[in-house]
């Protein structure tokens, strides 16, 4: 009896294992493997020879480096420039999401056609795409400009506040632009919320206002931790960002190189990891709790 | 007489007020209007994109032009045309991107089935793993993976973008593992288990029930593989480079490859109409898929259940 359940253990084993084998081979192959050797060339001297790659080991000189040479002092202007942007953009895009879905989430006409522009961004969003559209002029510059509302805000406020303000505003529309698929994760939580809490609330006295704060905002807890992160994911691997440009340059660089760049990247990587560690220690105690309510 | 003024005064208050806020007439035009001042603002810039490209030289810097060219002037599109190359190019793009939305759909599937159906040794840690792989930055294993690819020689060619996708490490790979392992998790065991009395086996079951279950979930996917493919430019500019160049890369090089080609000629100096033309030209393929099938790229996101519960 016991022998057949050990078979039919591990028979379950061998059948998993056939399904999802091919992702751990190429997770050992395609992940793994470079992540450790990552690891290993932001220690050490690489080199390009003409037989092969020379790896010397050196301990953390390069992570020193970052913080003494020109090259180094680049990536530390972009990486903290990057680190504005989500401070300012992510909220912004957090809010606008749910703003646009709850509004789409009403009995409207041409509540398709509308979710199809909204969502139309994610299919040409690209790199290249976007930074034509910015260097064109297209990524609402000159809406604001032609107002007078940028000179409004540079007048009235002091520098260092009115720059990233200005900023945010200038690529108003690209920001916009990074909301499609969190504008749709909202909308696809709100229509899972039961119309009856709606109907309830409403019997009790609650207005529109106060059945947004009370009950469509709490339901959508979980929906807002998960499209922080991936705002987050999707800000740090755009390939126009400044910080990613810098590593890729410097991959190629004389003075930098391989061990250089993969430095630079493990940094990158420390400081997105703890990013999303702090979203993660604010948000889960509170979703576990709405969790544990709901279910 | 009195009562009927107050009955009028009420149905007024209820006409502009509604019976609950959200469903009254003034709520809705402020809704409308937002929606259509920020739809609006979504696509300005296509059609800014769309008027400045067809506009001459002359147009564009005429400030008395606006939105509207004097002329429909195809000049733009004619070199833009030309400088990307755009039927060989938008071939080698096709080849980076059909083949690895495709395969990473149908091996994708395969994992998130394997993760939704069975139980195995290290199962939770290797669904964590998955998850890491969509929250590492690409730039981490990049150069060593630069460096493995230039070893085995598959540099500057095709399949240094597909050789990933088929092990399932892809572009975003990981969320379509999760997508099809929220899928298939859907699917009650029952009907496993009402196969496997009747004989069959765990293949069988997979490609003649599971699969026909799930047309949605693969056409979704399918879908944003190929967008994803399509938009990706970072792995690409590494891996395909200056020697295999895709619509983005060519986009990304327009400025140079255009003055290289018309440096002789000083009126057909570049100007935003050719770039804005070029862009254009990158997105539309795109553009038009999304408009031929749009609702499941927009009811994919609901049917597939990526929320998560």
């Amino acid at each position: 009896m016991k022998k057949r359940k050990m078979s039919r253990a591990l028979r379950e084993n061998l059948i998993g294992y056939s399904f999802i084998g091919i992702w751990v081979v190429g997770f050992f192959i395609f992940m793994f493997y470079p992540f450790i050797s990552s690891l290993i060339y932001s220690m050490s001297e690489v080199k390009i020879l003409g037989s092969g790659i020379d790896v010397q080991f050196h301990w953390f000189e390069n992570f020193k480096n970052i913080f003494q040479i020109e090259e180094g002092f680049q990536f530390i202007e972009a990486l903290i420039s990057f680190l504005q942007e989500i401070v300012f953009q992510v909220p912004i895009i957090i809010v606008f999401s749910v703003l646009i879905a709850v509004l789409l989430n009403q009995p409207l006409k041409g509540r398709g056609m509308f979710r199809s522009i909204f969502f139309l961004p994610v299919i040409i969003s690209s790199g290249p795409v976007i930074n034509e559209l910015i260097t064109q002029g297209a990524g609402g510059a000159a809406i604001f400009e032609s107002y007078g509302f940028i000179s409004i805000i540079e007048n009235t406020l002091n520098p260092g506040l009115a720059a990233p303000i200005i900023s945010v505003f200038s690529e108003i529309i690209i920001i916009f632009w990074f909301s499609g698929v969190q504008i749709l994760i909202f909308l696809a939580g709100l229509q899972k919320v039961d119309r009856q809490i709606y109907e309830a609330a409403r019997v009790d006295g609650a207005g529109p206002w106060e059945s947004f704060w009370k009950i469509t905002l709490p339901s959508l807890s979980t929906l807002v931790f998960i499209n922080v992160i991936y705002t987050i994911v999707l800000l740090s691997t755009f390939s126009e960002n400044a910080v990613i440009i810098s590593i890729k340059s410097n991959m190629f660089n004389i003075n930098t190189g391989y061990g250089m760049a993969s430095a630079m990247a493990w940094l990158y990587f420390i400081i997105v990891m703890i990013m999303i560690g702090l979203v993660a220690l604010i948000f889960i105690p509170k979703t576990v709790k709405e969790g544990g309510k709901r279910r | 007489m009195k009562d009927h003024r107050k009955s009028m005064k009420s149905r007024v208050k209820r006409f502009i007020l509604g019976t609950n806020g959200t469903n009254s007439t003034l709520a809705k035009i402020i809704i409308y209007i937002l929606l259509i001042a920020i739809g609006f603002l979504y696509i300005y810039p296509m059609l800014y994109m769309l008027s400045n490209s067809l506009k001459s030289q002359s147009d564009i810097v005429n400030p008395m032009v606006n939105w509207v060219p004097t002329a429909i002037y195809f000049g733009n599109y004619e070199r833009a045309f030309r400088v990307l190359r755009f039927f060989p190019t938008l071939g080698r793009s096709l080849v980076v991107t059909l083949f690895p939305a495709l395969i990473q759909t149908a091996v994708t599937a395969l994992i998130g089935y394997g993760f939704a159906k069975f139980n195995f040794k290290f199962k939770k840690m290797w669904l964590v793993l998955v998850l890491m792989t969509f929250i590492i930055p690409v730039q981490v294993y990049m150069i060593p993976r630069y460096v493995m690819f230039f070893e085995f020689g598959l540099l500057e060619r095709p399949l240094s973008i597909i050789l990933p996708a088929i092990f399932g490490q892809g572009v975003n790979s990981a969320i379509f593992v999760l997508i099809f392992y929220q899928f298939f998790r859907m699917i009650p065991q029952s009907i496993n288990e009402a196969a496997e009395i009747d004989g069959a086996g765990p293949y069988y079951i997979f490609f003649r029930i599971a699969v026909p279950l799930a047309v949605p979930a693969f056409i979704t996917s399918f879908l944003f593989g190929l967008v994803w493919y399509w938009n990706e430019t970072y792995i690409a500019s590494l891996f395909l480079g200056s020697a295999y160049p895709n619509l983005q890369l060519r986009l990304a090089n327009f400025v140079s490859e255009y003055t290289q080609l018309y440096s002789s000629d000083e009126l057909l100096r570049i100007n935003e109409g050719v770039r804005l033309a070029a862009t254009l030209l990158i997105i539309l393929p795109m553009v038009i898929v999304y408009f031929a099938i749009q609702r499941w790229f927009v009811e994919g996101v609901e049917k597939t259940g990526v929320t998560g519960e």
